[in-house]
């Protein structure tokens, strides 16, 4: 019966199903083939749940929450039988259906002797990170932390890693939060290994075998694997919603080898990391400063009384008006942050109706207001990034990952909760980040400094001066 | 508690009503303002929203040469994306749970509809066809004629599978009936459904029901879409 497949056939098969937890719908064979391979043992079938008298597993996920579960009438069985919500839209593991391990040979992923394409030149700070990170994966260290303020260029910092990495025929995943940026990194790093194939996994991508030597992929996307690489780089740490889902941080380490390397990358270590740092559990390389050479734009921050009277009233504070007129270099697209999504839609009317009378814009058509289930989301970052949009009013969804390279940054009511330390360096991090206009305006606008907006500020100083720039 | 939608916690708020009468809330308020239901002049034939009485596709429907299968249907909420990503979840993802979300407010649109219509009425679930049952594990529709307080009948099935049926050319789709009746049934009967679009489907099963002796044939949805 698996003769009848042809050995290409068969090599596709065991790289699309060996190192994942597979529901029997993911594997690509019919009936009768299926249980010739069960039949083999090549694969094996494991309980999808685990109940205890006092606590369920869910197999894939590591989800343990009882809110999390569910049951549903068998009418075959007439019994309940229990499911995972947590990792629901992945497919869904009922108690009654075993997930699949493969348990075949394992794959022969090729070895490339020198795989970058990539003909661009790196900074000093960028050569010795990319050096320590190259050391770390070829000396199979288990895990590195990747300290590099925004708009270091990290990416490529990765090549030289990854290079190696491929030169031993090792399997590479890079994960990262944000479907926009897995989107945007997709193209980068396909440049920059032109011969090697590369998928994109995210929720909804025509993408779904998983099956190449180098995976780009969303977070959640990692449930379905289990030690299938050798290299985990995860991009924005501190961008993980780990606090909120545990099941993320379980399905990361899992999705790594046990003889394999994590590499963390972010650019705001959370107190956890900074912690393991000053104690020496994690090994680190740190880049304070820019691809360009220039410092980090330092925020001001403008105090505007009844701040929140005159948002409810749909107006914005007169500092922030005359902000507006009196910036250096009008030429700069603006990026306007506000902390709610129904004031985005307020806002960007009066922002409109202000620069209109100032004679900064002309059309209605130059800004516009976008937010996380924005249908449209993807359409106006584009829109902003060819410079058909002059402003764009948005939430924290583009606090990070998407890069502008001028822009000026506005954040009203910046003492709201949802602008932490960590979202308050990364949309400081949006200006100046390119090497024709490495400055760039940052103001935070509030009525009442809170500890956030202090140490964020006390943040970017302190990268400046570590890179060398004394202001 | 945690919201069957949005996973936040629904802290109980306690009163003196909710102390001696509690119950068990399944969504957040957030979540529950989102879900409103049909309100507003509707058409008396079909719960779509209309301020002139019967709606035009109603009127159509009358006009055509053989009678009405469904005398008419009534929903309980319009269709918004909010509606269509739960409804993706519970259906297509197959989270059973999610159904609960529903319960009350179903139940309260029944009474209210139920006041104008005689008590002796059978709930028929339309059913999935065996294929599509067995890969989701449960009936959407089946899971709301549970929530019911009258006699439950599932009476009807499937001849071959809603791909089949999709597949097939418009033209046939139209003059074959998909569904079958298992036992004859001569009561009046509720036809139950999740979503309400042309009506086509329950027109189908109106018409085998009526054709076995069933007297009177009404539709109660989830969602006029
Ligand atoms: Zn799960
Ligand atoms: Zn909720
Ligand atoms: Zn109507």
């Amino acid at each position: 019966m698996i003769e009848k497949l042809t050995t290409s056939l068969y090599l596709e098969l065991v790289k699309r199903c060996e190192g994942k937890l597979l529901l029997r719908k993911e594997i690509p064979l019919d009936e009768d083939l299926f249980h010739a391979f069960l039949g083999q043992n090549i694969f094996t079938p494991i309980s999808s749940i685990i109940k205890t008298p006092f606590i369920k597993i869910c197999r894939r996920c590591g989800n343990r929450k009882k809110s999390q579960f569910s049951n549903m009438y068998d009418f075959n069985k007439k019994r309940l039988i229990a499911y995972c919500r947590n990792c629901i839209q992945m497919g869904r593991v009922i108690e009654t259906e075993p997930l699949y391990r493969w348990n075949g040979e394992p794959a022969c992923w090729q070895k490339h002797e020198s795989a970058c394409t990539w003909e661009g030149q790196l900074t000093d700070a960028q050569t010795k990170a990319s050096e320590t990170i190259r050391d770390a994966i070829l000396q199979q260290e288990s895990a590195l932390l990747v300290w590099a303020v925004c708009g270091s260029g990290k990416t490529e910092m990765l090549f030289a890693g990854i290079e190696g990495a491929l030169r031993q025929g090792m399997r590479i995943c890079l994960a990262t939060p944000r479907v926009d940026v897995v989107r945007e990194l997709l193209p980068r790093i396909q440049e920059a290994f032109s011969t090697i194939p590369i998928q994109a996994l995210y929720g909804g991508s025509e993408e779904k075998r998983g099956s190449s030597q180098i995976i780009i992929a969303s977070t959640h996307q990692l449930l379905r694997f289990e030690h299938a690489f050798d290299v985990v780089i995860i991009d924005e740490l501190d961008a993980f919603p780990y606090h909120a889902d545990t099941s993320l941080a379980f399905a990361t380490e899992r999705a790594l080898k046990t003889s394999g390397t994590m590499i963390y990358l972010t650019a705001t270590p959370r107190r956890k990391e900074r912690r393991k740092l000053q104690w020496n559990q994690l090994k680190h390389v740190f880049v304070p400063t820019r691809y360009h050479g220039y410092p980090l734009p330092v925020p001001q921050m403008c105090m505007c009384f009844s701040l929140h009277k005159q948002l409810q009233e749909g107006t914005v504070p007169r500092a922030f008006i005359r902000w507006l007129c009196q910036r250096e270099n009008k030429q700069r697209q603006l990026l306007i942050f506000l902390p709610t999504i129904s004031l985005t839609e307020k806002v960007a009317s009066q922002i409109y109706t202000i620069l209109f009378n100032h004679k900064i814009i002309k059309d209605a058509s130059e800004i516009t207001s976008v937010h996380a289930s924005d249908p449209e989301r993807e359409r106006k970052i584009s829109q902003f990034r060819n410079k058909r949009l002059l402003v764009l009013v948005t939430t924290t969804i583009l606090e990070r990952g998407v890069t502008f390279p001028s822009v000026d940054v506005a954040i009203i009511d910046a003492g709201h909760s949802v602008f932490d330390e960590a979202a308050l360096v990364q949309i400081a991090g949006r200006a100046g980040r390119s090497a024709e206009d490495p400055d760039g305006e940052v103001v935070f606008f509030h009525d009442g400094k809170t500890n956030a907006m202090v140490r964020a500020i006390r943040f970017i100083k302190r990268m400046n001066r570590l890179g060398g720039y004394t202001r | 508690m945690t919201c069957l939608l949005c996973e936040k916690n629904i802290l109980p708020e306690v009163t003196w009503r909710t102390a001696l009468y509690p119950e068990a809330k399944v969504i957040c308020d957030a979540c529950n303002e989102l879900l409103v239901a049909i309100d507003g002049p509707r058409c008396t034939r079909c719960s779509r929203s209309s301020t002139k009485g019967n709606c035009l596709d109603c009127i159509h429907w009358e006009k055509t040469p053989s009678k009405d299968s469904l005398a008419r249907n009534y929903s309980v909420y319009p269709y918004n994306n909010f509606m269509q990503e739960i409804i993706t979840k519970w259906k297509y993802q197959g989270d059973y749970e999610l159904g609960n979300v529903f319960k009350k407010t179903f139940r309260i649109h029944f009474k209210r509809m139920i006041k104008t219509t005689s008590k002796a009425y059978v709930a028929v679930p339309i059913p999935l066809s065996e294929e599509r049952q067995e890969e989701r594990g449960f009936n959407q529709a089946a899971m709301l004629a549970e929530f019911l307080p009258i006699p439950k009948a599932n009476y009807l099935e499937r001849i071959g599978s809603e791909k089949q049926a999709k597949k097939s050319k418009e033209e046939r789709m139209k003059s074959a009936n998909p569904f079958r009746l298992k036992k004859s049934l001569n009561k009046p009967v509720i036809l139950v459904d999740d979503i309400y679009t042309t009506g086509m489907t329950l027109r189908h099963a109106a018409r085998v029901l009526l054709e076995q002796g069933c007297p009177n044939v009404i539709s109660f949805t989830l969602i006029r879409s």
